[in-house]
């Protein structure tokens, strides 16, 4: 394995711009990122391309929010609801904030448990944490219809700027569509740790690997919150 | 303690998988303090909202309880701090590119914000305010 070995025997014998030596060079036996799963920095680069794509809508709404002469429909007011009488700004934001937070520490402990060879908390916890993503779903369904009956459209809405709904739209429909997305994913490898999947074949940093997207999920909603919600 | 979990229970996974699991263990009591964390900063970014902090102050306090947050999900919920250098430079560096974009589409968004109102204001001969 050291850098003589495998510089003197493991270069390949094709010319230098054939797709053979493109194939052999990729695929020799290096590694950059050392003690991490594949899955794990494969995840790591999703995400990162992922970020790319979150980054992309909220630059594109701060442009549009910035470039409009119409005045921009206040999110304090707009996400406001009644309790008792009384209307509280964005209270229905905050609770779903906090239901993610909770999923994101519930999915900390999963991942801690499935490394202590516990199956069963292991589980346990990552079905709270799809449970709890599948309430914010919910919450975001109710949250969508109660603007859709109020007038939003991606083209317009009573309130001032008609970019306002296509920004909330794409942005929070894009959060959820990961959120949905992460439900099944964890869902999915909830039963195999229930199974004993992973204590047969020794392989947890599975849980390890669904919680990044998880908590990547909720990173993502940190920036949603502070740019679209509070700005 | 997490050490002797670990080493009493080897045996009974394969011995591949071991080489992966050495590096993230850490008491259970790290995560319940983020977690704490993280509530008490998402209570206070709603207090800005709901006490209706205005201007740089509201965005001040914004912007630092966003990173505050993010940078405590990033660390230690997805285990960036204990992950070698090679990992954290490959997928923290590349982002800041996004400052890149955001920073032109600023210059570009204030350029349409003028345009607009030097036209509507030459089309309808009314000053607008901007709104």
């Amino acid at each position: 394995m050291s850098q003589a070995t495998m510089t003197s025997t493991d270069l390949p014998a094709a010319a230098p711009h054939s797709l053979e030596s493109l194939v052999s060079d990729w695929s020799t036996d290096q590694e950059v990122f050392k003690k991490v799963h594949w899955g794990k920095a494969m995840m790591w680069i999703f995400l990162l391309s992922d970020t790319f794509i979150f980054s992309c809508f909220l630059t594109s709404y701060m442009t549009v929010r910035a470039s409009t002469t119409a005045t921009w429909p206040d999110p304090s007011q707009v996400f406001a609801l009644t309790v008792f009488g009384e209307s509280i700004p964005l209270i229905l934001i905050a609770i779903m904030t906090f239901v993610l937070i909770s999923s994101s520490g519930t999915m900390a402990m999963a991942v801690n448990f499935g490394y202590r060879r516990n199956r069963r908390a292991t589980a346990a916890l990552m079905l709270a944490t799809a449970a709890l993503g599948a309430s914010f779903v919910g919450m975001q369904a109710f949250e969508w219809t109660k603007l859709i009956h109020e007038g939003v459209r991606p083209w317009g809405n009573p309130w001032g700027a008609p970019q306002f709904g296509s920004c909330f739209f794409m942005i929070t429909g894009f959060h959820g569509f990961h959120v949905s997305v992460g439900v099944i994913y964890l869902t999915t490898i909830a039963l195999r740790v229930l199974n004993g999947v992973y204590d047969r074949n020794g392989k947890y940093e599975v849980v390890e690997i669904a919680g990044l997207y998880w908590h990547f999920v909720d990173l993502v909603w940190v920036f949603i919150f502070a740019f679209f919600y509070l700005w | 303690m997490d050490q002797a979990i670990k080493t009493g229970r080897a045996g009974v996974a394969d011995s591949k998988a071991q080489v992966h699991d050495v590096g993230q263990q850490h008491p259970i009591g790290v995560y319940l303090q983020v977690w704490g964390y993280l509530f008490v900063l998402s209570t206070m970014s709603y207090l800005v909202d709901y006490f209706g902090a205005e201007g740089l102050l509201r965005w001040s306090l914004i912007l630092t309880f966003m990173f505050l947050k993010a940078g405590l999900i990033v660390a230690v919920f997805m285990h960036m701090l204990w992950e070698r250098l090679a990992l954290i430079y490959a997928i923290l560096i590349p982002p800041l590119c996004i400052a890149v974009l955001v920073s032109l589409m600023v210059l570009e968004s204030d350029y349409t914000f003028w345009t607009r109102i030097l036209f509507y204001e030459a089309e309808t001969g009314l000053s607008t305010g901007g709104h």
